[in-house]
Parts: structure tokens; sequence; C-alpha cells
């Protein structure tokens, strides 16, 4: 690891300044769960961290208006326990719950789980030359198209890279239609998370859409009555404290019997968070059965395409969807 | 909290033969890396001219006692524990926020020091596996892991225990099924998990819930 320097700081307005007059080896740190985790593996190497954890308020979480909202340093954990988020929206409670353990969850911030950057192993444990990674080294090559790619994603890989977008509570954030707010040189704006997620492409080392000195300073979640009809279904090859193989998000509008609405999206099998979009448009107006649900979860991945050894997923994702659509819509009864 | 040097005799040979240890070791080959943990003045960025600390001025309490002193920024907490405050108990198991062996308490809730970094401890509270004993002994989930032979080789039971009650104190404690899940941080590879399960559940009751 190179020497740094670091400082913490209590206003974005600070953060944004100390950023931009440290140029680009800068970083933010937040939990530092990842950042300072790829920092011991060589593969993140800022000279200068300013540490916007304990800027002013950012630990808010606000269940009051008619949206929630939840501070960009809010900690992981304590979303995750909020009375109103776990008893009105388990999808998003769960996606907290079973992701990484606690002692991580108490570090980690919402925020910054966000822009978790990918397990896959290639680029984890590649780093000085031991294999090529064009996430790491642009341009470089992609050891795990080809190579063991048990764990690489089946819906939205490039010819450049087919690493899966770690995350839980993002996936459940893009069911849930959340907004990412964002500070940064020009000001305040805001964002639907589905537009803070660059798919792979030809550049997959670009991916986020965000500048490089802008902040997460909050997430907002519209509420709605579907937050008590969701669920979130998680797959792993442990039960516990592992990332997933395959997730599903799903949340349900029902009417009576019927679904008037349902908000899908997968994590484990696809580069971004995945709104499964086709699932969602074959529930519409339906009753719920283990046969529509798996018809619709099939649709989910009917674009889906297998490596050498990720070709499980594609089956495994779609009856993980089916029981997570069977199980969101078993709590509208 | 009593001085990690004034325990037993048994416990103080070996603390001495470890920092001895940590002595040598950092006078001999670690003289590159010990140069560069030595409190740094400020020095010049080569990009912009701007004058930036690589150490970073750290003042915190560790099992209660106030304690100040330089870091380099990039070390861990863990590495400050048990390379510049001879805390010893935390271990080192992955360095990857993995297995738990590191767990301490930061403010209270706990927290892989490893990957933490150090200068986060700023103006906070550490709590390790030596700062939990009471005057009358041991805290009640050492003596149940006692009890309930809840270890075989030992390396990642400080950070068991300390995972265990804070996972008691948080309230996750009420089932074996929640235990376990609660502790899923904690890896042991000589799988005393069904010790360590029954001795959260012996010391629960009588730890208080935050």
């Amino acid at each position: 690891m190179k020497p740094l320097s670091y400082v913490q700081v209590r206003t974005a307005r600070e953060a944004i300044e100390a950023f931009v007059a440290a140029g680009e080896s800068a970083r933010y740190i937040a939990g530092g769960t990842n950042l300072y985790d790829l920092m011991k593996l060589g593969i993140e190497k800022p000279a200068h961290l300013i540490d916007i954890a304990d800027l002013d308020g950012a630990n808010r979480i606000d269940t009051d208006g008619d949206r929630l909202f939840f501070g960009g340093a809010a900690l992981m954990a304590d979303v995750a326990e909020h009375p109103v988020v776990r008893d009105d929206y388990p999808v998003l409670a769960e996606s907290l719950s079973k992701a990484a353990s606690q002692q991580l969850r108490n570090m980690a911030t919402v925020g910054g789980n966000l822009l978790q950057r990918t397990r896959c192993p290639y680029f984890r444990n590649g780093a000085n030359g031991a294999y090529p990674c064009n996430k790491r080294e642009p341009g470089s090559g992609c050891a795990a198209i080809g190579g063991m790619d048990r764990s690489q994603a089946v819906l939205g890989a490039s010819a450049a890279c087919n690493a899966v977008s770690p995350g839980d509570w993002p996936v459940a954030l893009m069911a849930m239609d959340a907004a990412i707010e964002l500070q940064g040189l020009d000001g305040p704006r805001v964002i639907p998370i589905a537009e803070l997620y660059r798919p792979p492409s030809r550049t997959p080392h670009l991916e986020f859409t965000i500048g490089r000195e802008e902040i997460v300073t909050g997430i907002s979640v519209p509420k709605t009555a579907a937050g008590r009809t969701s669920t979130y279904l998680k797959v792993r090859d442990r039960e516990s404290y592992a990332f997933a193989l395959v997730s599903a998000a799903v949340a349900l509008e029902m009417d009576g019997d019927r679904v008037r609405q349902a908000h899908v999206a997968l994590g484990g099998v696809a580069t971004v968070p995945w709104r499964a979009r086709p699932a969602e448009a074959l529930l519409r107006g339906e009753t719920l059965d283990r046969e529509r649900a798996l018809e619709a979860a099939r649709a989910a991945f009917a674009e889906a395409r297998a490596g050498r050894h990720n070709a499980f997923k594609i089956e495994l994702g779609a009856r993980t969807l089916a029981d997570a659509i069977i199980n969101a819509g078993s709590k509208s009864r | 909290m009593p001085d990690p040097q004034d325990r037993q005799p048994f416990d103080l040979t070996r603390r001495q033969v470890l920092e001895a240890g940590t002595i040598v070791s950092l006078t001999g080959t670690m003289l590159p890396a010990a140069a560069l943990a030595q409190p740094a003045g400020p020095r010049p960025s080569p990009e912009n001219g701007m004058t930036v600390p690589l150490s970073f001025h750290l003042s915190f309490r560790v099992n209660g006692r106030p304690t100040a002193l330089d870091v380099d920024a990039r070390t861990s907490l863990l590495d400050l524990l048990r390379e510049r405050l001879g805390l010893v108990g935390a271990k080192k198991g992955c360095d990857h926020g993995q297995c738990g062996a590191c767990t301490v308490h930061l403010d209270g809730r706990r927290v892989a020091s490893c990957l933490t970094m150090a200068a986060k401890a700023n103006g906070r509270d550490v709590t390790t596996i030596e700062g939990i004993a009471g005057a009358n002994g041991l805290h009640p989930m050492q003596q149940a892991f006692i009890d309930h032979d809840a270890l075989q080789c030992g390396y990642c039971t400080p950070g068991q225990i300390m995972a265990a009650i804070a996972c008691v104190k948080e309230g996750h404690a009420s089932t074996p099924e929640q235990i376990k899940e609660y502790m899923s941080g904690n890896i042991c590879r000589c799988g005393a998990y069904v010790g360590i399960v029954a001795a959260i559940e012996q010391a629960a009751p009588r730890i208080e819930r935050s």
C-alpha cells in the first residue's frame, strides 16, 4: 500500500474541496469495508483519502414523509433494523441483513454499498500481472470469460467483462424505484438508481455514471403498499455470510388476489443490479400460482447466456425468482 | 483496566516474549516499514505542491484508557492494537474482514478491526478482549466459553467472544438459529460451533441488552 494522506471532514462542501485540491489520486472513504480491502489487494491505490463517514447529518434515517430517506453514511445495520424498514419494507431490510456480517454492517454505509466493486476472482486476486482484467487494467483482457466462471454473470455480460455486480441492497433499491441524491461541484442532483450503473460494454472499468468527486448524500424510496408485500430471497453457497449465487427482490402491488403491478430485480447473476421487466409484464393482472410465477421467472432469464461453469445460475435463478414471487404474494393474505 | 504487565506471571512471560519479538522484527527486517510508521511531518504532495500529512494524530480510548499517538495513515486498527499497543488478543486471521478473528468493539459496536482504518477510531472508544474482564474475574461470556469447551485451538476465540457479547447486547441471541445467523461473521476452523452456540445461550441472560 502506498503512503497516503487522510483527512476527516464534516460537510460535503469541505469534502468536495479537499477532493478537487488533492487531484486524480484522491478517493472518498466511508465505512472502508470495500475500498480499504481493495487497497490491501493492490487494486485501489489512492494517495489521498477524504473520510466522509462523519459528515454532519449524513447518517440520518427519516421515514416520516412520503418517501423513506437514508443518509449516505447511515450504517447498513441501522437501516436493516429500523422498525419501519423492517416491518413495512422487508425487501429492503432483508437485502441488508443478508449481506455481509454484523461486524461489516456496523461499518459499511448504505451510500458506499451502492458503489461496491465486483467480487470477480480474477479482478480481486489478479493484481500485479497475475491475470488480465479489463476493470483493473483497461484493455488488458478478461481472464474470467472462458475461465473459471462459476461465479460470473449470465445477464448483461459483454465481450470485455462478465463480472457480477455484487450488492444486495442495490438490487432491492432497484425493485423499489429508489432515487439517489448526489452532491457535486455543481451542487445537488437526484438520479433514479437505474441510471447509476453502467453496463460493461467495451469499458468495464467505468462502472458508475456519477462524477468522481460526487458524493452519495442520500437514498430515497417512495412509500408504497407494495413494501409490505415484498421479499428478498438470496441463495448462496452457504446459508449465511456469502455473496449471492442468485438473489431476487420482489415487491407486489396487489388488487385482491391479482397482481396490479410487480417490481422485480435480480442479483448475483448480472453485471449490474438487474431490473426484470419481462417478468413484471407477465405477472401484471395475474393471480399467483406456482406455474405462473415460474413462467414469469423464466422470462426474466430468456436473454441469459451461460459460460463454461455457470449455466446452473439460469435454472437456479428462475426457481429462486419464482419462490420469491410466491413468498411476496403470500404476504398479501 | 489493569495493565497487561500486571497480570499473572505466566501471562507476563508470554507477553514479554511476544513484545520482545516485535521489537526485534521492527529493528531488523522491518526497518523500512518501521521508519515509515514513525510520526511523519507534513510532506509536499508531488501532484500539486499541497502540504499533506502522511501520519494522523490519533486520540482515543482503549479499554477505558486515554491513548494518543501518531499513526501512519494506512494503519489498520488491528495492527495498531497488536503492533503498537501490545494488545495481541485480537487476532489477524484473513486481514480482509472475512473471518472475524479481529473483532473488537468501537463505541460499543462490533467491527472488524482489520478493515477499520486506525484513524477512524479518533475520539472514540475501543474495547478489546483484554478489556472485558471485571474486578471480580472473567466476563460471563468468557466463563461460558470455558464451561462449554467452546474452542479448540483458541485462535478465533477472542473474536468469537467479542462478537458474542455484541450479539447478545444487540438482542440477536434469542434462539439458536438467530445466534448462528448473527455469529456467521466469525469462522472457527476447528469447528467448535456447537459449544459456541451453547456458551452464548448460557451467558445471554447474564448480559444486559444495550
